[in-house]
């Protein structure tokens, strides 16, 4: 038992945090790439593919670092610490899972290390409009075509699906279950539409329209499972980003009480507002263990216990992203709600991460359906 | 990062959970897993099979009794202790009085109140509080005046946990009223038997006697009964309270008492009520989540020190410790009200736990180290 980064884990935090300082630490930057497209900084991008740290989980003959989820949850916590609008968690966590479980061998080699070098920013076509974290598709259709297969349905919202060079798209079989296929972002049939989103980055609505794809593995199989346990990695890493976002909220509120002054006296005078902020320490600490929990499961669980810890962090770090998240602007006052100041950033960010994969009444409604069937939940069994 | 204890700790654990639901008379686990009172022959006999094997005390120094075994070690002895619905050592003893004075006490006060308080030959009562000085420990007015070699104390203290038990009784006590109210106090142990102690108890919301007031006239307590130097109580008692606050969250006992409200709720069928389930299903996680913070506290904190996020520890557990005891009442609903059957018994157990975020440094109290220590404010 040890919740201690390695010195190589502290060192690429290191790295990263310098980086990403470099880019973010002044948030009128973040401002700057968040109002204009395409709502993140293909530089920093490429800058974080040289660190290394695009390919962290994937192994080193599918062109990655040969790392792994611990790290790439490090790199995630800093991200989410200066509010960086980079699309690491669906293109990482969620593309690559799907890439690295599904994928054959040369399709790993290829997408997987087009990824790690940054080369290709990889989307996940996967949310359909009117349907809430299935793992499953709902109404977008693959149809086999001869050899070939093509899909039509919509998708929407799609994370930087405006810009992206390749999508790993979900469809219904014909058979019935959910397939996996690579669509090429430049491919016949691919119609998108970008909005800018919430928390600044950019959502897609893609429509495919007879668009010409390649099974993700092999043809026709059953992928929900896989798409099931990717959706869970997508949720522990942003669990890291978020536990990143929330540390430095709560900081960004703990000076601002200090140095702001009403009545001739600071804020931190007051002890309504400062018990106020013992409580969001506590949800942070609370999020935070659970948070490393979850990553440590990721990195060593099966599919089952990945799935379990996938919903133990959803729920409470959704409960203490909302807490964090709206006690700092509370407590900032007017100034929280204004958009050139940074905190409403990292509220609206923790908003979006709450909803991508699944959010806390989701989560603990999975649990409450399972409550009956064991006594108590041990960590350490 | 690991997950996975190591070998050698879950051999601990094995080991310990082994010894606490063998070696400790059942029906005394019984008790206290089904919430009913125990006596104090029980809370002796309980603590008496731990101490013979050497697990009373293992947080005091070695030469006293203790062991030499790690923070984490020490977590899970206290996790399977609650897990198997062992009492606990009686903290006046082993956690408060013991620690101090093996610290602070002369070789006299050593040698003849060590041995007897880990085995529970004394019994122990906490003599701190006052009627004005609750929080503001400081504030405290009971005198002790030198006399000779003697030193006679006048005063009262207050909601002296089991002071009807107590054979010896540690107390703050003003020695001098002329400098700064913290520079003025000293620590007397003092005989309960001695003329001009009287206890007197006080009834509470749950119809328990569990506290008492005690009241101090012309009480003659010698000399050598001093711990420390005189005007060093209160150095002694921030040390016998950071002590108080470490394994202060409750997570093993809490939880075994979440699995039994839900067993409960499903041989009830409410269990199969979302909302019921919802609630079972968000405190499992939040205890979750304090859990893996105790485990990160222990795993983490420097040898001896309290991490500073015990405050969290102890304001979090203290919350889920009462939520649980909430459920419970809930869950037995019509039943909670009177009769003679577990339902009846989890009212005066959640009215009495509404005392834990008031003791040991009230929720507010903590609230304000965590503003004041960790985030600066």
């Amino acid at each position: 038992m040890d919740f201690e980064y390695t010195d190589d884990q502290d060192s690429l935090r290191e790295a990263a945090r310098a980086l990403l300082t470099k880019a973010y630490g002044d948030y009128g930057k973040r401002r700057a790439v968040t109002q204009a497209d395409p709502g993140y900084s293909t530089e920093t991008w490429s800058r974080l593919a040289e660190l290394g740290g695009l390919g962290l989980p994937f192994s080193e003959e599918d062109g990655g670092a040969g790392a792994g989820w611990i790290e790439a949850a490090v790199v995630a916590q800093e991200l989410g610490r200066v509010v960086a609008p980079e699309p690491y968690v669906v293109s990482v966590g969620l593309a690559g899972r799907l890439v690295a479980d599904a994928g054959t061998a040369e399709q790993r080699a290829e997408v997987l290390g087009a990824i790690a070098s940054g080369e290709r920013l990889v989307a996940v076509a996967h949310d359909e409009p009117g349907r809430r974290w299935s793992p499953t598709a709902g109404d977008t259709k693959a149809t086999q075509d001869g050899e070939g297969w093509t899909i039509e349905g919509v998708k929407e919202p799609v994370v930087q699906g405006g810009v992206a060079d390749l999508f790993v798209v979900s469809a219904v079989l014909p058979e019935g279950g959910t397939g996996l296929f690579l669509v090429e972002g430049d491919a016949s049939g691919v119609e998108r539409e970008s909005f800018p989103a919430a928390d600044g980055g950019r959502v897609a609505r893609v429509t495919f329209t007879a668009a010409t794809a390649v099974p993700l593995g092999s043809a026709g199989e059953n992928r929900t499972a896989t798409i099931a346990t990717a959706l869970d990695t997508a949720r522990i890493l942003a669990a890291n980003e978020a536990v990143g976002i929330m540390e430095v909220a709560l900081r960004m509120t703990t000076e601002y009480l200090k140095s702001r002054k009403q009545f001739g006296v600071t804020l931190n005078t007051f002890q309504a507002l400062t018990f106020r902020a013992a409580d969001m320490y506590v949800s942070l600490e609370l999020a935070t263990s659970i948070t490393q929990w979850a990553t440590m499961v990721l990195e060593d669980g099966d599919a089952a216990a990945i799935s379990a810890a996938a919903r133990r962090v959803a729920l409470q770090v959704s409960r203490a992203g909302r807490h964090i998240g709206q006690e700092a602007i509370q407590l900032h006052g007017g100034i929280g709600m204004t958009a050139e100041y940074a905190v409403g950033a990292y509220t609206t960010r923790l908003t979006t991460l709450d909803h991508l994969f699944g959010d806390g009444t989701y989560a603990l409604g999975a649990l409450a359906d399972g409550v009956g069937g064991y006594d108590a939940v041990d960590p350490l069994s | 990062m690991q997950l996975q204890l190591s070998d050698e700790d879950r051999e601990f654990r094995a080991t310990m959970r082994e010894f606490f639901t063998t070696k400790v008379p059942q029906e005394i686990r019984d008790k206290v897993a089904e919430g009913r009172e125990l006596s104090k022959e029980d809370i002796v006999a309980s603590q008496k099979a731990l101490n013979d094997a050497g697990y009373a005390v293992p947080h005091w120094p070695v030469q006293y009794g203790g062991q030499d075994w790690t923070q984490l070690q020490r977590h899970i002895w206290n996790e399977e202790m609650q897990a198997a619905s062992v009492p606990p050592p009686l903290a006046f003893n082993t956690s408060m009085i013991g620690p101090v004075l093996a610290q602070f006490g002369s070789d006299e006060l050593k040698e003849r109140f060590l041995a007897p308080t880990a085995s529970l030959d004394i019994w122990w009562s906490q003599g701190f509080s006052e009627p004005d000085a609750g929080s503001d420990l400081a504030s405290l007015r009971t005198r002790a005046v030198k006399d000779g070699d003697d030193w006679v104390v006048n005063g009262q203290k207050t909601w002296t946990t089991l002071g009807q038990y107590g054979d010896w009784i540690f107390t703050l006590v003003r020695t001098d009223p002329d400098v700064k109210k913290q520079a003025g106090i000293s620590m007397l142990l003092i005989d309960m038997t001695l003329p001009g102690v009287e206890v007197r108890p006080i009834e509470l919301i749950d119809g328990g006697h569990e506290v008492n007031e005690v009241w101090f006239t012309d009480v003659r307590v010698p000399g050598d009964m001093l711990v420390g130097e005189v005007n060093q109580g209160w150095t002694i008692a921030k040390f016998l309270l950071g002590n108080e606050r470490v394994g202060v969250a409750p997570v093993g006992s809490t939880k075994r008492n979440l699995a039994r409200a839900k067993r409960l709720a499903q041989e009830s069928g409410l269990l199969s009520d979302p909302l019921y389930a919802a609630r079972v299903a968000e405190l499992e996680n939040e205890l979750l989540a304090l859990e893996l913070t105790a485990l990160r506290v222990v795993a983490n904190s420097a040898e001896g020190a309290p991490h500073p996020a015990s405050s969290v520890l102890k304001l979090k557990g203290t919350v889920l410790q009462q939520a649980v005891s909430e459920l419970l009442v809930d869950v037995a609903g019509p039943q909670s009200v009177g009769g003679d059957g577990w339902g009846a018994r989890s009212t005066p157990t959640y009215l009495n736990l509404r005392k834990a975020s008031i003791y040991g440094g009230s929720n507010e109290v903590q609230r304000q180290i965590i503003a004041k220590t960790i985030l600066g404010l």
